[in-house]
């Protein structure tokens, strides 16, 4: 039996649709690496998602085209998924009365009128 | 710049092959799309490929303002014997090492190419050599970074990526087949020559393969792949050539 595709590739490719394939073994392929990309020098590395690699080089090879081939960057950092340091969700009740604490929220501050009326004073 | 008419002719002779050989390996390359080995591997060969093709058509483009037909008519209007692309590039993609190895070779040259033309007389190309620059590093950078993982991975891998070496490593010399107008280019400033660019090549790709753990063979018992410079093709090209312009042919004077 012949694959009959519409795409010559395929057929060009003598695929054998007879052929098992051996099922694939746990987790057999490359570990992850979380991508980290900075817009502009000086500001924060943000994190953009993952890649699959077998060494750091081809973590930034696969990096720069999946994360930053539109759009600006200058910079990159991979890291192994597995050297990041996480919090576990059970323990995310710790962040729970954040939100509430509204006093350490520097927008609550009324300080705008101030620091108009001292640019005003500068000025004359 | 102070180009004489002769000057002016090795220019367009120049350019055609360096265009095509971008075409038409960057039509190759994007034959991988959606077959490649890994997803991000894939992503990464498709969008060279693409730059592949937009470099070749920065440069139909210069040749359209110095009097040749528009960049979709010289791109998809000829037939195998009026492209001027070396052999390397028009062979099928093959395994993925021999389309890992094609891609280092060609692009190794291609960046000191462009690094030679970055300061030609010729300003409209010399601009082009400029602007491409970042891109043309990248694609050495990936091809750099295979060789040297898989040239050491396995015995497997090992004997793999030697195999491909050996197979394209004539049809890689055939990228400084010299043209009929090398001393012009020179004389003019505009190029150094085929034989510069090839010396350089060697230099550059030779260390690089060595550490890998990959044989380089002795330059001197290698016979070159010539020809596709003036017109004669191994039998892959017209049928890559059907493929890529069918679409195109159905009507070529729609608007894209």
């Amino acid at each position: 039996m012949k694959i009959n595709s519409i795409d010559p590739r395929v057929n060009r490719s003598k695929i054998d649709p007879e052929k098992k394939f051996e099922e694939a073994k746990e987790l057999d392929q490359w570990q992850t690496f979380e991508v980290f990309q900075q817009i502009k020098r000086g500001m924060h590395h943000q994190h953009v998602g993952c890649v699959h690699a077998p060494s750091p080089e081809i973590a930034f090879l696969f990096a720069k085209e999946q994360y930053a081939r539109r759009g600006q960057c200058v910079n990159i950092w991979v890291v192994k998924s597995s050297d990041v340091f996480a919090t576990e969700y059970e323990d995310a009740d710790i962040f729970d009365s954040a939100p509430e604490k509204f006093h350490r929220d520097p927008s609550t501050y009324k300080v705008m009128d101030r620091i108009q009326a001292f640019k005003e004073r500068q000025k004359s | 710049m102070n180009i004489s008419e002769k000057g002016f002719f090795a220019i367009k002779e120049m350019l055609y092959k360096i265009a095509d050989d971008q075409l038409i390996l960057g039509h190759r390359n994007s034959e991988w799309t959606g077959l490649g080995p890994v997803l991000e591997e894939d992503i990464a060969f498709s969008s060279m490929a693409q730059d592949k093709i937009g470099h070749s058509l920065a440069m139909y483009e210069i040749l359209s303002q110095m009097g040749e037909s528009d960049p979709d008519t010289i791109a998809f209007m000829r037939n195998d014997d009026q492209f001027h692309c070396c052999h390397l590039v028009e062979y099928p993609i093959g395994e993925y090492e021999f389309s890992l190895m094609r891609h280092f070779f060609f692009d190794m040259a291609e960046a000191i190419r462009f690094e030679m033309l970055a300061n030609s007389t010729f300003e409209p190309l010399a601009m082009v050599a400029r602007k491409i620059k970042g891109e043309i590093k990248y694609h050495t950078m990936h091809a750099q970074i295979w060789i040297n993982q898989l040239g050491a991975a396995t015995e497997e891998s090992n004997l793999r990526m030697q195999k491909a070496l050996n197979e394209t490593f004539p049809l890689a010399l055939g990228i400084f087949e010299p043209g009929t107008h090398e001393e012009i280019l020179a004389e003019e400033g505009i190029f150094e020559g085929e034989k510069a660019l090839q010396d350089k090549w060697l230099q550059l790709v030779t260390p690089i393969l060595e550490k890998a753990g990959l044989q380089v063979p002795s330059i001197s018992s290698i016979t070159p792949s010539y020809g596709g410079r003036f017109g004669s093709h191994t039998p892959h090209l017209q049928p890559m050539l059907e493929e890529m312009t069918e679409v195109f042919r159905i009507d070529p004077s729609a608007e894209w």
